[in-house]
């Protein structure tokens, strides 16, 4: 099984896509000739051509509105917005057009809009968010955050194959930093949670870059404590009964996100074991996100505000002693 | 680069009919007097109570969808615009459906999930328009760049108004289709008035001018003469399935209505649209067809007759099962594609829908 890093298992799905099926469309800015700007889709024109590996017009409602049209006429569109933030020049189409359509038409759109995602690099209030919640609000679109590579190849070659419009968030954070054994080959990893790391005292909820942060979290200085971690991985369809079931046996919960805390995924999280684990818990919920600021630029600012290893650390030693 | 093919003038402006037969032309009037006849039942059901909502109607307009959708072939792509009901009787939809979905039935093409005319038939090869005007630029542009990359002998069509040539669809579409060159075909619906707002107040030069900035065809077309338009989007179909790209059709015409049924139309002033009233695309085409003797009061009751059994069929039908409300946000197993659609002109029937 080859060792891959994050990215390199995005590229490997994309072009093991591209070779297994003519539909396979990529498209988006500077993905071409220059390979994208995380390089995801580099040297992909000399084995697709520049028709499968689109280089757009600088136009992030063109791009979507565009693979939507492409995609109810019998393409597999995959869409890269140079970076997440800038689906809201894109939103419109993603969640009006594309989200709605199988509803109210019964016409299917199979299309996969990547956004690479996250903080931490000092790239500012335009090219660190975390947007994943703007879409899980948004009825008809599913939404998947991987946090290793292997799950970076499976989820998103089961969101290419999904007849459904996907947000598949990628964390820039781990595009390097992450590298796992990768299965050859396709694959598609379900849209469902994943248990990182076992426990019984105490469960860490979180997904995408965060999950590592919880792992390194609860590694050491927790006195021996036993504590799970649970790795989301799908947000849209949430794994109720994966979480759920966690909470059973740990009886207490933090909630890690690194998105603006206001109606973030772990909100979400926390609503559902209020509404349906309550009777598990022997603690409140305890979440751990971005307080709702933009990013800020300079790093002193930028890591007051994004969860670390610290921050995480501390609310399971809180919460364990409660 | 743009041309102008008719000057928008008062009645009686005859078209070259190089493309139609006698039958065709009659088509073109049936689809306009049907979409006129349907629109008032609908009206007329709207104020007993029976279509929720609000509701939109084309009265006036019905030369710029009939004329436009008549040219389109079996597997043409079509986003329709709200007031062009004609286009979707061309298509193949049928009445019984129309007003099954203006009443939120359960018969309606969205089986209740959206109302009036936001709608289309993908077993039609159409795609249903959204409220954000002009979503649907983009998504035709999308259709005729997989035609495109497929080597397709098809092209997409879509409509939109005045006001949507302000909002940045319009250029990313207009744009994206002249950099890549794609068959489709752009009908500006160009009816004076944004709801309220009116064209001076909404761009400060011709907009088919914009189609020369993007690099591709555009014309301006009388758009109460359906032939007129027939012609324009035919040759514009021509010119995409030869790979000469994009045409923007800029239909003249005028909204006759208000906005919506609730919109009493206070601030157009009376004279335009009584200087209107006298080009109406429907008396234009049945002038036309009386002198070529042709039973215009037959077919007026012919349509009405089938628009009464329309209407009674729908009033019959169930109302959607609440139960269903929350089904098929997602689609789960097989995806359903689209379909090919009716396509009446004589020259489909000739030569399989190749030009």
């Amino acid at each position: 099984m080859p060792t891959l890093t994050y990215l390199q298992a995005i590229s490997s799905a994309l072009r093991d896509e591209l070779r297994a099926d003519s539909r396979v469309l990529l498209m988006g800015e500077d993905i071409g000739v220059f390979g994208g700007a995380f390089k995801v889709t580099d040297g992909f024109v000399d084995e697709f051509g520049t028709d499968r590996v689109m280089d757009t017009p600088l136009a992030e409602s063109g791009i979507i509105g565009t693979a939507i049209g492409a995609a109810v006429v019998g393409m597999r569109p995959v869409c890269e917005m140079q970076f997440s933030d800038f689906i809201s020049c894109g939103f419109d189409q993603l969640v009006n057009v594309a989200g709605k359509m199988h509803y109210r038409q019964g016409l299917a759109v199979p299309l996969v809009v990547r956004l690479p995602s996250g903080g931490g690099f000092s790239g500012g209030p335009f090219h660190s968010q975390n947007p994943e919640a703007w879409f899980m609000h948004s009825p008809g679109i599913k939404v998947v955050a991987p946090s290793t590579a292997e799950d970076a190849k499976g989820l998103l070659h089961a969101a290419i194959h999904d007849p459904n419009p996907v947000c598949y968030m990628e964390h820039k954070h781990l595009y390097r930093r992450v590298k796992d054994d990768v299965p050859s080959g396709v694959y598609e990893t379900p849209f469902t949670a994943r248990v990182a790391q076992p426990g019984s005292d105490l469960v860490v909820i979180a997904y995408g870059a965060m999950v590592p942060v919880a792992l390194e979290a609860v590694s050491d200085g927790l006195d021996g404590a036993s504590v799970e971690v649970l790795d989301l991985r799908s947000l849209v369809p949430l794994d109720e009964e994966a979480i759920l079931d966690s909470v059973e046996r740990c009886s207490k919960v933090v909630i890690v996100d690194e998105a603006n805390a206001t109606c973030a995924a772990g909100a979400q999280v926390a609503a559902l074991i209020a509404e349906k684990g309550f009777e598990s818990l022997d603690g409140p919920v305890v979440r751990v996100a971005t307080p709702d600021v933009p990013i800020p630029f300079s790093p002193p600012l930028e890591q007051a505000v994004l969860p670390g290893v610290d921050r995480v650390r501390e609310a399971c030693r809180e919460l364990l002693a409660y | 680069m743009a041309t102008h093919m008719a000057e928008p003038a008062a009645g009686g402006v005859e078209t070259t009919v190089d493309h139609l037969t006698v039958e065709d032309r009659v088509w073109l009037l049936r689809a306009m007097l049907l979409m006129r006849g349907l629109e008032e039942r609908a009206m007329s059901l709207y104020r007993q109570g029976r279509v929720p909502g609000s509701f939109y109607d084309g009265y006036g307009q019905e030369a710029v969808s009939a004329g436009a959708a008549f040219a389109m072939g079996p597997e043409d792509r079509l986003c329709i615009l709200h007031r062009d009901l004609a286009a979707h009787l061309i298509r193949g939809v049928t009445p019984t459906r129309i007003l099954s979905q203006y009443m939120g039935r359960a018969a309606g093409i969205t089986r209740g999930r959206d109302g009036n005319v936001h709608f289309g038939d993908r077993k039609l090869g159409c795609v249903g328009m959204v409220s954000m005007l002009p979503d649907m630029m983009l998504v035709a542009t999308g259709m005729a760049m997989a035609f495109k990359l497929r080597g397709e002998k098809r092209c997409a069509m879509t409509w939109f108004g005045d006001g949507s040539t302000s909002r940045g669809d319009f250029h990313e579409a207009m744009n994206w289709a002249g950099v890549q060159k794609l068959p489709v075909i752009f009908v500006l619906e160009n009816n004076q008035y944004a709801y309220s707002t009116p064209v001076d107040k909404q761009f400060a030069v011709d907009p088919v001018e914009r189609a020369a900035a993007y690099g591709f065809v555009g014309v301006t077309v009388d758009g109460n003469d359906a032939e007129a338009m027939f012609e324009a989007a035919r040759a514009a179909r021509e010119r995409a399935l030869a790979g000469e790209g994009p045409t923007l059709i800029e239909a003249v015409t005028m909204r006759m209505h208000g906005h919506a049924a609730h919109d009493d139309m206070k601030y157009v002033p009376k004279e335009q649209v009584e200087e209107w009233r006298k080009r109406d695309p429907i008396e234009r085409q049945e002038k036309r067809l009386r002198e070529l003797g042709i039973d215009i009061d037959g077919l007026r009751a012919s349509i009405k007759a089938e628009i009464d059994a329309a209407a009674e069929e729908a009033l019959a039908g169930p109302m959607p099962d609440p139960a269903t409300a929350v089904d098929g946000v997602f689609c789960e197993g097989e995806a359903e594609p689209l379909g090919d659609g009716q396509a009446p002109w004589s020259g489909f029937a000739s030569d399989g829908g190749a030009v």
